[in-house]
Order: C-alpha cells, then structure tokens, then sequence
C-alpha cells in the first residue's frame, strides 16, 4: 500500500507530538493541602471575617441579616424540631433498643465525625444514612431523607456536638481518596441548564446576592445543618438542601444519598475541618 | 428587483407555503419523541438531566395525546435539543471543571 507523502509525514508529526501532549500521570489526591487552599480562599476573600464566623453563612456577610439572625435566635425557629428530634432520639423502638446502640458514644457530640468512609462497605456514610440504616436493623420503617423527622433527628445529634471542630477523616485508603475527589469533581462541575457548579454560588459568589437571598461561601456550609429555611417554612437536612440546589439550577436532582451526594458531603465537610459545628441553624 | 432575487422571493413563498400545508403527523411526533427520550436517556446515564428537558417531553406528550401533533413533535425537538446540550455540558466538564478548583 502506498502512503501518500502528506500523511506519512503528519504521523511521524503526530508520533513526536502525542508523548508531549500525552496526559501526565494522575496526581495523588491531597486532600490536606486542598483544605488548606480552600480555606485560605475564604480567609483572604473574607479578611473581616473571624474563621468560627463562617459557619454563620449570610450572617457572616451581611450586618443587617446578622442583626435579623440574632434576635431569631432569641426564639429560633428550629426548636420545635429539636425538642422533637431529642423525644424520637430517646423513645425505644419496637425492639427496646434505641438509636444510641447504633452509635458510639450513645450518638451524643458525634456529629462532627460525619460522614465517615466505611473501609468494610468501601463507601461514605453519612449521619442520615446511618440514622436510617440504624432504624432497618432495628426493624422499623427508614424515613424520608429531606426533612420532618430525619431533620428532626439530625437537628437533635448537631445540638449535641455545637461547638466541636469539624473531624472529618480520610484514610488513606484509594476507595476514600476516590470518593473524597468524586465529591470534590462534582462540588466543581458545571450542570442544569443555568449551567452553574456548586462553586458557581459559594466560592465565586458568596455575600452576593442572587434574586432575594445572599449567598453563602462554602466553607463551613455544612457545619450549620440541618437548617430551618424560612423559604421552606420547615426544616431541612442536607439532601434537602442538595437536591433543591440542583432543582433551582434546573437540573433533575439525583435520589438523596445517592453516591455522589454522599461524596460532595464529605468533601465540603473536610474541607471545613476545624470549624465548629453549629446546627441546627436558621436561613431565610 | 432582478431576475435572482425574484427567483428567491417566490421560492421562499412556495416554500412557506409548502410547509404550512405539511401538518405533522402521529408518525413524526413518534420518531422526534423516540430520539428525544433517546438522547434524555444518555443525559441521565451521565446523571445530568436538565428539569427544562423533562418538562419539554411531557409537554410533548400531553400535545400527542391531544391530538396537536405540530405543537408535540416540537415540543420533542425542543426536548432533544436540550438533552444533547445537557450530554455535552456533562461530556465537557468531565476536564472543565478543574479550571474551576481553588489551588
């Protein structure tokens, strides 16, 4: 078979070319230094902002919400939900036991160590999940994962842990360094029609407004769940708040704890590592 | 005016006209809705579907159902259009995305 000249010359071209271009081998994740830079960004994006603050979201953006804030937070609204959560906390189930059998230290100041990666399951494990996996071992039905009760039980384990530092471990683990950048990739990737990433709003974005509300940043997110929204005029866990997200963006909202959902939470919660734990809180 | 641009004017008329009369059929709407929930389907495959190509689709739907076949096979191009931008968007940021990263 004849060659012509002309491509006998672009492949020796390409044959050079392709080893350069080639993609360099893939980088070990560190999660370490990520959290470092991330929290680094906020701190120069925000100087005026205490580093404890930025678990506060709009609050720590915006003087007139944060004066709002306080005086909820003389009645805050979440409380029925507390009260309510501690009641379902302590109540046995059909079984006599409860859920402080499913959790170290009875499911008391444990909240700061979720999610968790699970080395026997090879995956995250977030509080909801666990909350509603400890219900199915204990016989009893699992509950809807976006608000109502499991808000209502999460709202109860958060109170517990305020003011403990964020402890979210990564072992090191391929599986968890794997779900640790699947969260991070998805936390970054653009989606919906309005083609906005998480980041779209929270890192490029925060203390600005979009329509009536001021953004929040992401670091410290997390640390404020679950939440009463007054938009929501209830409470609502972190799918809530993921799935709507992805609703207001117009894209079609993956099943809550699905893998990816569960990914993205552990890494916005290790990358607000440090930071107090301060749910349940209150939004607009 | 010349004698092109004359050609032009009534060629464009013939074919207005020609596509007004050409109703859309039962059949149309079945292959435009067929690729639409093809491409949608690719679109959730790469768990990025678009809330805008779910509402085109039942719109398409509910206009076939009706019996208003030019309003449906619409609706279902307007539908397979946003699933494939929704298949690029996610097909690109597989890299893009990394352009976004605080480093």
């Amino acid at each position: 078979m004849r060659i012509h000249p002309a491509l006998s010359f672009l492949a020796a071209v390409l044959a050079l070319v392709a080893p350069a271009v080639a993609a360099p081998a893939a980088e070990k994740p560190d999660p370490a230094a990520d959290a470092k830079a991330f929290q680094d960004f906020f701190r120069k994006k925000f100087p005026q902002v205490k580093f404890e603050d930025f678990v506060n979201g709009p609050y720590s953006m915006n003087e007139d919400m944060r004066k709002q804030w306080e005086e909820k937070e003389q009645f805050p609204p979440y409380e029925f939900a507390l009260e309510a959560g501690k009641e379902m906390f302590e109540k046995p189930f059909k079984n006599g036991k409860t859920y402080a059998d499913c959790f170290a230290n009875g499911g008391i100041g444990i909240r700061q160590t979720y999610p968790y990666f699970d080395d026997k399951e090879g995956k995250v494990v977030t509080l909801e999940l666990a909350l509603n996996r400890c219900r199915e071992a204990n016989g009893e039905a699992p509950y809807s994962y976006v608000k109502d009760e499991m808000a209502a039980l999460t709202a109860y384990m958060a109170y517990t842990s305020r003011g403990k530092p964020f402890d979210i471990k990564i072992p090191d683990d391929p599986r968890a360094l794997e779900a640790y950048e699947r969260g991070k990739e998805y936390f970054y990737t653009r989606r919906g029609q309005l083609n906005f990433s998480c980041a779209s709003c929270h890192v490029q974005n925060p203390g600005e407004r979009i329509r009536a509300e001021i953004l929040a940043p992401a670091l410290g997110i997390l640390n404020a769940m679950p939440i009463y929204r007054s938009e929501w005029s209830g409470m609502g866990t972190i799918s809530r708040r993921f799935t709507t997200c992805n609703s207001q963006i117009r894209g079609v909202p993956l099943e809550p704890q699905s893998e990816e959902y569960r990914d993205l939470e552990y890494y916005l919660s290790y990358v607000s590592n440090g930071l107090p734990i301060s749910g349940p809180g209150a939004r607009p | 005016m010349s004698a092109a641009m004359k050609a032009i004017i009534v060629t464009a008329i013939l074919l207005a006209a020609g596509s007004a009369a050409c109703a859309s059929s039962e059949a149309d709407f079945k292959t435009a809705f067929a690729a639409a929930d093809a491409a949608e389907k690719e679109a959730g495959r790469l768990r990025n579907q678009w809330t805008t190509t779910e509402a085109a689709l039942a719109t398409a739907k509910k206009a076939a159902e009706a019996g208003n076949f030019d309003e449906a096979v619409k609706s279902a191009q307007d539908a397979e259009a946003l699933a494939k931008a929704s298949i690029f968007q996610a097909t690109s940021e597989k890299q893009r995305w990394k352009a976004m990263e605080i480093r």
